[in-house]
């Protein structure tokens, strides 16, 4: 049985802020900053947006483009984040009854630093290909804060893509998942803490390098693959420069990068930081167009996935639903005031 | 616990506009009612559950500068009148638009936001507003 994607839909807040407007915060070189992270804006979530009503978002849309899709077949939703509403309450049951999913289904929460959402996709692979159900919806989504001052801060942003998993009618096959885990303490957020830690340099080798062409060059192995068998390749996207740099290392080209890459334009979504990449590359794909894909999440590990775009997108009701492009238009750009408010990091009081 | 309760009875509404239809002369009900007004007792067990279309055009609106104090932090912020497809009309926040720009018959539809929370620790609620259609 051929297992993939039936359906995406990505949500992005129209917020944004700009590095030098947070370095202006800070006494530092913004400007700089951005130009050393390849990230001139990052997207920032309106008063009343949150992991909820993003994934909502993104779950609506890609439910729009399959109209032919009864709501009450989905076995299976998760939501992978990192910056769940609720610490304890399930994202996932909110979500369910807004695309009208529930009551028949398992549904759950899922975090694994940024990522989480590719995550609900294997189990949802897993699922449909067991015939425990017959559509799974895997949502990555984050509202990620950075602590006031921190790098961070000048990364982590806001939104999310949602995939619907199945067999039938699929615009895009999944021929081969894996991942690679290890136990690597390179990021962290202890319960009750407001903003994560990192370890700094060791960010970098040990941890995204290392896992990425890890699994990237498992997979490559197994598929008897090379990289120019790919069409498009997103990689997690923490900046704009790491990504570049790991498609190097495994011998990418920038070009097979470029569709998938949004962090310069909207910051690091963690959690939805793959899925939003996949689904800018689905809106640009052909029958025929091979992806790669491999997912990063900080503690640590990485999924790898390669995807076949079959001949059934160009029967796919694409414009039911705004492109990752369309999302992105128009943004409306917010000072550092704005920006605490709409953060919630300004304490009123009674709060 | 009485106003989770409530909320939660809510849901339906709050999340996909589920209201009612009068079986007995079609008219449609939003938020939901029991019993038809128009109809009464001819109207009784003839109410229907009917999801009402997410998508709509400004009928009217009003800019609001003096808020309750659980929206305080949104104001000065929009309230449309808006006429959903199916020809219902719905009142609810506008998010997502320049207060300067917004014009009877702007289309719009429906989406799901924090409507406000219990304090830092009580449940947080979630209905719909509506935003510009991109
Ligand atoms: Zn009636």
């Amino acid at each position: 049985m051929d297992v993939g994607i039936v359906s995406y839909g990505a949500y992005i807040p129209r917020y944004r802020i700009k590095p030098e407007e947070i370095g202006r915060m800070w006494g530092v070189d913004g400007k700089g900053m951005g130009k050393g992270l390849m990230i001139f804006q990052k997207s920032v979530p309106g008063i009343d947006e949150d992991v909820i009503t993003i994934s909502t978002e993104a779950a609506r849309y890609m439910m729009a483009r399959v109209p032919w899709v009864n709501p009450k077949e989905i076995g299976a939703l998760y939501v992978g984040s990192e910056s769940h509403p609720y610490a304890v309450k399930p994202t996932a049951t909110i979500v369910s009854e807004a695309i009208e999913a529930t009551p028949a289904l398992t549904a759950a929460d899922l975090e694994f630093a940024c990522k989480a959402g590719t995550a609900g996709m294997q189990a949802c692979m897993g699922m449909v290909a067991s015939n425990m159900i017959k559509y799974g919806v895997a949502i990555g989504a984050d509202t990620a804060q950075g602590a006031p001052g921190d790098a961070l801060e000048f990364s982590a942003s806001a939104g999310g893509a949602a995939f619907l998993i199945g067999s039938e009618k699929i615009i895009a096959k999944i021929n081969k998942t894996l991942s690679f885990t290890t136990d690597t303490p390179d990021f962290w957020r202890r319960e009750g803490q407001p903003y994560p830690l990192h370890g700094g340099r060791f960010t970098g080798d040990p941890a995204y390098f290392k896992h990425i062409t890890s699994a990237g060059k498992m997979l490559l192995k197994e598929m008897g693959t090379t990289p120019k068998d790919y069409k498009y390749a997103i990689f997690h996207q923490p900046n704009g420069k790491f990504p570049t740099r790991v498609a190097g290392m495994l011998g990418f080209e920038q070009e097979q990068i470029d569709t998938g890459l949004l962090t310069p334009n909207i910051g690091n979504t963690y959690s939805g930081a793959v899925p939003l990449g996949l689904a800018a590359v689905l809106d640009k794909a052909s029958p025929g167009d091979r992806i790669f894909i491999t997912s990063y999440g900080s503690g640590a590990g990485s999924d790898a996935f390669d995807i076949t775009v079959t001949d059934e997108i160009k029967n796919y009701q694409k414009n039911n639903a705004p492109t990752v492009e369309k999302v992105m238009e128009n943004p409306v750009y917010v000072d550092y005031g704005l920006y605490t408010k709409f953060r919630g990091m300004i304490v009123m009081p009674g709060g | 616990m009485s106003s989770v309760a409530r909320a939660w009875r809510e849901f339906p509404g709050k999340y996909n506009l589920e209201g009612t239809k009068c079986e007995n002369c079609g008219t449609i009900f939003f938020p939901k009612r029991d019993f038809c007004p128009k109809c009464r007792r001819e109207g009784i067990g003839k109410m229907q559950k009917y999801k009402i279309q997410r998508e709509g055009e400004v009928f009217s609106f009003s800019v609001i500068y003096e808020a309750p104090a659980c929206n305080s932090a949104l104001k000065p912020y929009a309230v449309a009148m808006v006429r959903t497809k199916d020809g219902v009309l719905v009142s609810g926040q506008l998010v997502d638009v320049e207060l300067d720009k917004i014009v009877i018959g702007m289309p719009v539809r429906a989406v799901l936001r924090k409507l406000d929370e219990d304090g830092a620790a009580g449940v947080i609620h979630y209905g719909f507003k509506f935003t510009p259609i991109k």
